[in-house]
C-alpha cells in the first residue's frame, strides 16, 4: 500500500503537465529522500551485515578456507608423488644403461681374450710350420748339394778320362797329374 | 533448437502483447514506485523496528548467501560440484583482490570485505528479480555501507600510524609552497570519497531500474507494439546484470584501495 | 511555472550524464588502445580499468542525481 503522498506522487505523474503539485509536496516523488524510513533502513542494514558477518566468519570462511588448503595439500602430495616416481624411473634407468655398459665391457673383454688365445695357437703353429720348412730346406739344400759334388766329381772323372785319351790320341804323352790340375782349374767356379 | 526457442519467444511477446493491452493505452511512468519502502504487514507507520519490504529483501539476501557459501560448500569435496565452485570462485576472487590491491597485511580484514562484497553483489542480483525491491538503490543503505568503511578504515590508519597518517594529506614530494593547497584538495577528496562511494552505488542501481521502469511505461502505452520497448528492456537487462556486478566489484575494490592507503599511508 | 523551470533544468542536468558518457568511453578506448600494443601487461590493468571507469561515471550519475531531484524533490 502506498502511502498518500506516494498517491499525490502519482498523481502528479500522471498529468504530465501538472508536475507542479508535486513540486509542492517536497521529497514526496523520490523515495530515496524520504527521510522518516532512514531509521528503518539503517537498522534492518545493521542486523543484515552483522548476521551475513558471523554467517561468514564463524562458518563459511573457514570452511572454505579448510577446502581450499585440503586441496592444495593433496595437489603438492600428489606432485611429490609424482616426482618420487620419476626419480625411481630415472633410477632404473640408470641401472639398466649401466648393466649395459657392463654387458658390453664383458662382451669385449671376453672377445679380446679369446682372439689373444687364438693368436697365440696360431703364432705356435706358424713357427712350428716355420721350422719345419726351414728343415726340409735345409735338408733339401743338403741333398742338392751332395747331388751337385757328387756329380761334380763325376764330370771331373769324365773330364779326366776324356782329356787323357784326347791327349792319348793326339799323341801327347799322358800327364795325368797336369791334366787333372787343368780340369780342376776349369770345372771350378 | 535456439532458432525455434527464439521464434516461440517471439510469438509470446506478441501474444501477450495483444491480450495484456491496456483498454485505454497511457503513458503511465512511475519509475521511482519500485523503491517505495512500504511495511510488510500493513500499517502506515514505518518505525525503525517495523518489518518491511528492506527487512524481506535483506532477509533473502541472507538466505542466498548461505545458500551460496555454506550449503554450496557444505559437500568439503576435493573435486568441487558446482556449487561449491561459485563458492570457491567468491572466496578467492575476493582474497586476492584484497592481497593484491590492499596487500598481504590486509588479510586481517578479509572477512569484513567479504561480507561487504557478497552483501552488494547479492542484494544487487536480487534487485533484478521482477517485481523486487533493491535495497541497494537507497541512500541510507549505500550511505551506511560507504560510512561504516569510511570510519573503520580513517580509525584504522589512526590506530596504526597515530599522527603520521595525517601524512597522508601531506605530499612530501611536492614544492613546499605548493603543500598546503595539495593538503587542502587531498583532505576534500579524502571527506569526498564515502560520498562518492554511496551516490556510485545507489545511483548507478537506480539509474537502471528507473530506466527500466520508464521503457516499462512505453510499452504500457504503445499496446499492440509493445514488443519493441520489451526488447530495449531485454537488451537494458543485460546491461543491468553488468553493472550489478561491476558495481559490487568496484565497491569492493575501492574500499580495497582505502585501506592501502590507511595501512601504508607513505604518500 | 516554477516546475516548469525545474524540468528545464532537469534536462539540462541530464546532460551532463551524456559527457559523462564520453569520459567513460575515453577511459575504455585509452585502455583498449594500450591493451593491444602491449596485450601482456593488459590482463594485470583491467583493476585499474574499473577504477578508472567508476570515477568517471560517478561524476555522470551525480548530474543524474541533480535531474531526479530536480524532477521530484525541489
Amino acid at each position: 500500500m502506498a502511502s498518500t503522498t506516494h498517491d499525490a506522487g502519482h498523481g502528479a505523474a500522471d498529468a504530465a503537465h501538472g508536475a507542479v503539485d508535486a513540486a509542492a509536496h517536497g521529497s514526496s516523488g523520490m523515495p530515496q529522500l524520504d527521510f522518516s524510513t532512514y531509521g528503518n533502513q539503517i537498522f534492518w542494514l545493521l542486523v543484515t551485515l552483522v548476521v551475513i558477518y558471523l554467517i561468514l566468519s564463524r562458518v563459511a570462511l573457514p570452511r572454505i578456507a579448510a577446502i581450499l588448503n585440503e586441496r592444495h595439500g593433496t595437489i603438492t602430495n600428489d606432485l611429490a608423488a609424482a616426482e618420487d616416481l620419476k626419480a625411481k624411473a630415472v633410477e632404473a634407468e640408470n641401472a639398466y644403461n649401466k648393466a649395459l655398459a657392463d654387458a658390453r665391457a664383458e662382451a669385449q673383454r671376453i672377445a679380446a681374450e679369446t682372439r689373444a688365445e687364438i693368436q697365440v695357437e696360431v703364432d705356435e703353429a706358424i713357427a712350428r710350420a716355420d721350422a719345419e720348412i726351414s728343415a726340409k730346406a735345409a735338408e733339401s739344400e743338403k741333398a742338392i748339394a751332395e747331388i751337385r759334388a757328387s756329380s761334380l766329381d763325376s764330370v771331373k772323372e769324365v773330364a779326366t778320362d776324356t782329356a787323357a785319351a784326347l791327349v792319348a790320341a793326339l799323341g801327347g804323352k799322358d800327364d795325368v797329374d797336369t791334366i787333372a790340375a787343368a780340369v780342376a782349374d776349369r770345372t771350378k767356379g | 533448437m535456439g532458432k525455434l526457442f527464439f521464434y516461440v519467444a517471439l510469438a509470446l511477446v506478441l501474444v501477450s502483447g495483444v491480450i495484456f493491452a491496456p483498454e485505454h493505452a497511457g503513458l503511465a511512468i512511475h519509475p521511482m514506485d519500485q523503491f517505495t519502502v512500504k511495511p510488510l504487514f500493513g500499517g502506515d507507520h514505518i518505525a525503525w523496528y517495523t518489518p518491511t519490504n528492506v527487512t524481506l529483501w535483506m532477509f533473502l539476501a541472507v538466505l542466498a548467501i548461505f545458500a551460496l557459501l555454506v550449503i554450496g560448500s557444505s559437500s568439503r569435496s576435493i573435486v568441487p560440484s558446482r556449487g561449491q565452485s561459485v563458492a570457491e570462485l567468491a572466496y578467492g576472487f575476493i582474497y586476492k583482490m584484497v592481497e593484491d590491491v590492499a596487500g598481504k597485511d590486509a588479510v586481517k580484514f578479509f572477512p569484513y570485505i567479504i561480507t561487504l562484497f557478497m552483501f552488494i553483489v547479492v542484494s544487487n542480483f536480487l534487485g533484478l528479480i521482477p517485481m523486487s525491491f533493491t535495497t541497494t538503490s537507497h541512500f541510507a543503505v549505500t550511505g551506511v555501507l560507504a560510512v561504516v568503511v569510511f570510519v573503520a578504515i580513517t580509525l584504522t590508519g589512526f590506530i596504526l600510524h597515530g599522527g603520521k597518517f595525517l601524512g597522508l594529506f601531506w605530499v612530501s614530494s611536492a614544492p613546499l609552497a605548493l603543500r598546503p593547497v595539495l593538503a587542502l584538495i587531498e583532505v576534500i577528496s579524502y571527506f569526498v570519497r564515502p560520498v562518492s562511494l554511496c551516490i556510485r552505488l545507489a545511483g548507478n542501481i537506480m539509474a537502471g531500474h528507473a530506466v527500466l521502469k520508464v521503457f516499462a511505461g512505453f510499452a504500457g502505452a504503445l499496446g499492440f507494439a509493445s514488443f519493441l520497448p520489451i526488447f530495449a528492456i531485454s537488451a537494458f537487462y543485460a546491461l543491468e546484470v553488468l553493472v550489478a556486478f561491476i558495481q559490487a566489484y568496484v565497491f569492493t575494490i575501492l574500499t580495497c584501495v582505502y585501506l592501502k592507503d590507511a595501512l601504508h599511508p607513505s604518500h | 511555472m516554477e516546475g516548469d523551470l525545474a524540468y528545464i533544468g532537469a534536462g539540462l542536468a541530464g546532460m551532463g550524464t551524456g559527457i559523462a558518457a564520453l569520459g567513460v568511453g575515453n577511459v575504455a578506448a585509452n585502455f583498449l588502445a594500450g591493451a593491444l600494443r602491449n596485450p601482456s601487461a593488459a590482463a594485470s590493468q583491467t583493476a585499474t580499468l574499473f577504477i578508472g571507469i567508476a570515477f568517471a561515471e560517478a561524476l555522470g550519475i551525480f548530474s543524474f542525481l541533480v535531474a531526479l531531484l530536480l524532477m521530484f524533490a525541489v
